[in-house]
């Protein structure tokens, strides 16, 4: 088992001998194995490495990949995870979780997880429904989806996981298609470097419970009109001929038509992800088929402190800056009455 | 001036009571800290409002602390008081109760009118219709003269201020009433006040004013004396409950070599430890303030995970919700601590007030069969033992630990013998090697059937953990149902095998006899002081005080089997009482419970033992 790293890792380094247990035609796959081929971009370690999880299809996750793992309680892989990150910065650590373990059950610790900013990157398979319990609503099934517990439909309004997240006041949002490895790996890459929480949502297809649910924005014949691949710094534009863009217009997001009524390249929105101000991220993670194509990649991106390097920072200052350096110390500081 | 005279007392309850904005524990503080220098042992209570800010002069905002000094060993804050500081009439109400016959009481009589009755909801003024007689009421003006005293020292303090310094002036009186060097308390203000010069002049002369007022009454010309404490030696601090609790787990910490990691929720009474460990990042303490009980638990696990000293507080409620992540710990076998500062239940409860009624759910409270070891600390003092114990047994069994206290022995304090940290046993988490070829994630030690300790970042050891059912030695998920029977037996047997690495269950006084009162964690004070009251009566009784829980020591059917009658005493319904008769069911067990909110009284546990005793 010894591993001492001598060599570049490979995606094969990541990779497990145990069979995995997702059912066949799971979207899971092309996300697994976009994860692994994106880990030897951002680790040189794969001791360094932990998936945290919590339950659900996804959450097995941890079993599937070579590193060290976390496979914990429903809802409650966010906590753990901070915890880890928390008490050790020099271990990279992500998380795998659903839209119900991290908006239904574990909707709490999703949003104060978000708010801390630790360095933990978070990658939510959204496949819109309950899969282990085989069939069941969830906090992100489309209002009036016919589910084993809406049979007449659901009553509820859907959680858009990026509105959460940058609500929560995010640091990273993105999201991909597990029908896209080139994008996935990109995306994931990106994930692993920003520094602070890093929210993925993957457009997961569960073949099983829900299948095609996203096939209105994974199609391959619609694909391209149907979503928009976001990249900083470049303008906003899609479409089959890449002929269609966006801009803000009278506070709103518009689809343009590059060459009609005048518009050129030049007046299409630029993509900023850094941009402090979230309003425009906020607008484009809302964007919803059929008015609009739906935003895909890095939506925002934005640099800021993090939990842990603050906390080690206030634990070295204060270590450095006490008279007090160890239990003795401490029993015999302040009032202490010697009795002869 | 009048006469002095001196009476000596082997202990005395004193009771501070007044409004929120009194100073009353601080006035606690100071007397407590000033006897412990004279060289008196101590006990005290502190005895908050429920209300943070109730209005001024009513009943439920009424600010407590009860010190208990003698010159012998002080177990208990004390059941009544015998002198009552009483700063208000609603301070007066609500403490009357808890006052000796014959008591000194010292009122401040500015208080003391038709408006403060009505606020105090008084229907007769109490100072003449009776209420008072057979009491030693000492009427002083204490806010008039406090006023009077800052006025005059013209240092343009304005009377809002000046009411601040009243605490002052009780204290003064104080010194008096038990023959006290002045100038001990004067060192007190210059610490408490270095930085305004104005307000160390002023809560000075205050003092001296109080100290003054005394010497010229009447009423306090009896005054006391109060010993030091003979054949006690060595470093002493005051500390309480929490605080103890606390620096127990720091200690652990220095002597495990494992960083202490907090993930805790603010919950009362136990959120002084939180408070406590965020203030200690100076020893390389981090703590993480959760979103709710369960993330407090889950980033301690988490922690655990990473290789640190982890721990979560909390009370019942939070208990109950760390339940499920409790579980994880058990079957991941990670270490943790969990501290359980008991209060009055169910659901919120009484929530300031202490009771035992987490024994059960502590025990038995989650799902699936999952057993953790139970400890209880019994005193204020011996939280910082029981912490440390805790965390040792969690580390090198690796298992979570329960460690229940309670908001009784949590907020109270009392003296704690320094000793240096070197004298506690090393502890020794069962860490593996970097690339060790033999790692296998549940591998076992074969004496303590404890699984290895390996973290990430660690070369060449990785493994999952999780929530379900993993393989012996390999930790694959099995869904094997003789590997889970096996698993579900190894867990449980790791946890009675602790019986091997604990101290035998101790008895106080002789080793059999008529009646074996048998107690556990925080009622040792009233159950140790009222048996060794009957002792020295003559009575054939002794005290057994339960610190292990589960697993329970070695000898304690043979405790048991020496005693014709056996009471377990609790503040519950008899849930201690219960899980004994489930494991030693060969025993009669009489019960004597209390579910009040309160402390046993030493009192009312005379009485019952009086009342077994003659029983025959
Ligand atoms: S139920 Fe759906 S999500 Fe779960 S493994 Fe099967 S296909 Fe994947």
């Amino acid at each position: 088992m010894s591993d001492t790293i001598t060599y570049k890792l490979s995606s094969q380094d990541f990779k497990v001998t145990n069979p995995v247990k997702w059912c066949a035609g799971c979207g899971g796959f092309s996300v697994l194995s976009a994860v692994q081929n994106a880990l030897p971009e951002v680790t040189e370690e794969k001791n360094k490495v932990v998936f945290v999880s919590g339950i659900g299809c996804s959450s097995r996750f941890p079993y599937y990949i070579n590193t060290y793992g976390f496979h914990s309680l429903h809802g409650r892989a966010m906590p753990i995870a901070s915890g880890i990150k928390a008490a050790n910065p020099d271990i990279q650590v992500w998380l795998v979780t659903g839209d119900g373990d991290s908006m239904a059950i574990g909707g709490n610790h999703f949003i104060h997880l978000i708010r801390r900013n630790l360095d933990i990157n978070v990658l939510i398979f959204n496949n819109k429904i309950y899969g282990l319990t085989k069939g069941q609503y969830s906090p992100t099934t489309p209002k009036g989806s016919k589910t084993k517990t809406s049979p007449d439909g659901t009553i509820e309004n859907a959680f858009n996981p990026g509105e959460l997240a940058m609500g929560a006041q995010g640091t990273f949002f993105a999201r991909v298609v597990d029908t896209d490895p080139k994008m996935m790996k990109e995306v994931f890459i990106k994930a692993a470097k920003h520094k602070g929480t890093s929210i993925v949502e993957v457009l997961e297809n569960c073949v099983i419970f829900n299948n095609h649910v996203h096939e209105d924005i994974t199609g391959k014949d619609v694909k391209n009109e149907h979503q928009i691949y976001l990249e900083h710094g470049k303008p906003m534009i899609f479409g089959n001929e890449r002929d269609k863009g966006l801009m803000i217009v009278n506070n709103r997001m518009e689809v343009v038509k590059i060459g009609e009524n005048g518009i050129t390249e030049k007046d299409i929105l630029v993509h900023d992800a850094k941009c402090s101000n979230p309003n425009v991220h906020f607008m484009l993670a809302r964007l919803k088929r059929p008015e609009y194509p739906v935003a895909m990649g890095v939506i925002r991106s934005y640099d800021c402190t993090v939990y842990e390097d603050m906390l080690t920072d206030q634990v070295e200052y204060a270590k450095a800056n006490s008279k007090i350096k160890n239990m003795d110390d401490l029993l015999n500081s302040g009032s202490v009455f010697e009795i002869e | 001036m009048t006469k002095k005279n001196i009476i000596e007392l082997e202990e005395v309850v004193v009771k501070f009571a007044g409004d929120s904005g009194d100073g009353m524990q601080l006035t606690g503080t100071q007397f407590s800290d000033n006897s412990a220098l004279f060289g008196n042992d101590l006990s005290t209570f502190p005895d908050y409002p429920s209300e943070i800010r109730a209005p001024q002069g009513t009943v439920s905002g009424v600010s407590g602390f009860q010190v208990h000094i003698g010159n012998k060993e002080i177990k208990t804050p004390g059941d009544l008081a015998d002198v009552l500081v009483a700063m208000n009439p609603a301070a007066l109400k609500t403490n009357m109760k808890w006052v000796k016959q014959g008591a000194t009481i010292i009122i401040d009589i500015d208080n003391f009118d038709n408006k403060s009755y009505k606020k105090a909801e008084f229907i007769d003024d109490p100072l003449s219709d009776g209420t008072l007689d057979g009491f030693n009421i000492v009427k002083a003006p204490i806010s008039s003269l406090t006023r009077a005293t800052v006025n005059d020292l013209a240092l343009g303090i304005d009377n809002k201020t000046a009411d601040k310094t009243k605490n002052q002036f009780v204290m003064g009186m104080l010194y008096w009433l038990f023959n006290r060097d002045i100038n001990i308390g004067l060192d007190f203000i210059k610490d408490k006040f270095a930085k305004k010069p104005d307000l160390v002049k002023a809560n000075l002369e205050v003092l001296k004013a109080g100290f003054n007022y005394a010497e010229t009454i009447e009423a306090m010309s009896t005054t006391f004396m109060v010993n030091p404490l003979k054949n006690r030696k060595g470093k002493f601090r005051n500390i309480t409950g929490n605080v103890a609790t606390a620096w127990g787990l720091i200690a652990a910490s220095e002597r495990s070599g494992l960083p202490l990691f907090l993930g805790s929720y603010p919950i009362t009474p136990a959120t002084e430890i939180l408070q406590e460990l965020s203030n200690m990042k100076k020893l390389g303490v981090k703590t993480f303030q959760a979103e709710d009980e369960i993330a407090g638990i889950c980033s301690a696990i988490g922690a655990s995970f990473a290789g640190h000293l982890a721990a979560t507080s909390t009370s019942g409620p939070g208990l109950a919700l760390k339940s499920e992540a409790i579980g994880l710990a058990v079957i991941t076998e990670l270490p943790i601590v969990i501290v359980n500062v008991q209060r009055s239940g169910p659901a919120t409860g009484l929530p300031t007030k202490p009771e035992q009624g987490d024994l059960l759910q502590a025990l038995y409270g989650r799902n699936g069969e999952s057993p953790c070891i139970v400890v209880a600390a019994t005193t204020p003092a011996k939280c910082y033992d029981f912490a440390f114990i805790a965390a040792k047994l969690s580390v090198e069994h690796m298992t979570p630990v329960i460690l229940l206290t309670d908001g009784y022995i949590a907020n109270g304090s009392e003296l704690m013998p320094i000793r240096p940290i070197a004298e506690f046993p090393e502890i020794i988490p069962p860490k593996v090697k970097d690339n060790d070829e033999n790692y296998r994630p549940y591998l076992r030690d074969e004496e303590k059937l404890s699984r290895f300790w390996a973290f990430p970042g660690q070369d060449g050891l990785r493994h999952r953990v999780g929530g379900l059912e993993k393989s012996n030695i390999t930790g694959e998920v099995s869904h094997d149902p003789y590997n889970h029977e096996d698993m579900v037996v190894i867990r449980e047997q790791k946890v009675q095998r602790v019986a091997n690495f604990i101290p035998e269950q101790e008895v106080l006084g002789e080793e059999s006899g008529d009646l074996l009162v048998v107690g556990w964690g925080g009622t040792y004070g009233a159950l140790s002081s009222a048996v060794l009251d009957l002792q020295n009566e003559g009575k054939s009784i002794s005290l057994a005080q339960f610190s292990y829980i589960k697993p329970l020591p070695k000898n304690t059917e043979e405790v048991f089997s020496k005693f014709k009658r056996i009471v377990v005493c609790e503040l519950n319904l008899g849930q201690f009482k219960s899980y004994l008769q489930s494991q030693y069911p060969q025993f009669d067990y009489l019960q004597y419970n209390k579910i009040q909110g309160l402390p046993f009284l030493i009192s009312e546990l005379k009485e019952k033992f009086n009342q077994i005793l003659e029983e025959k």
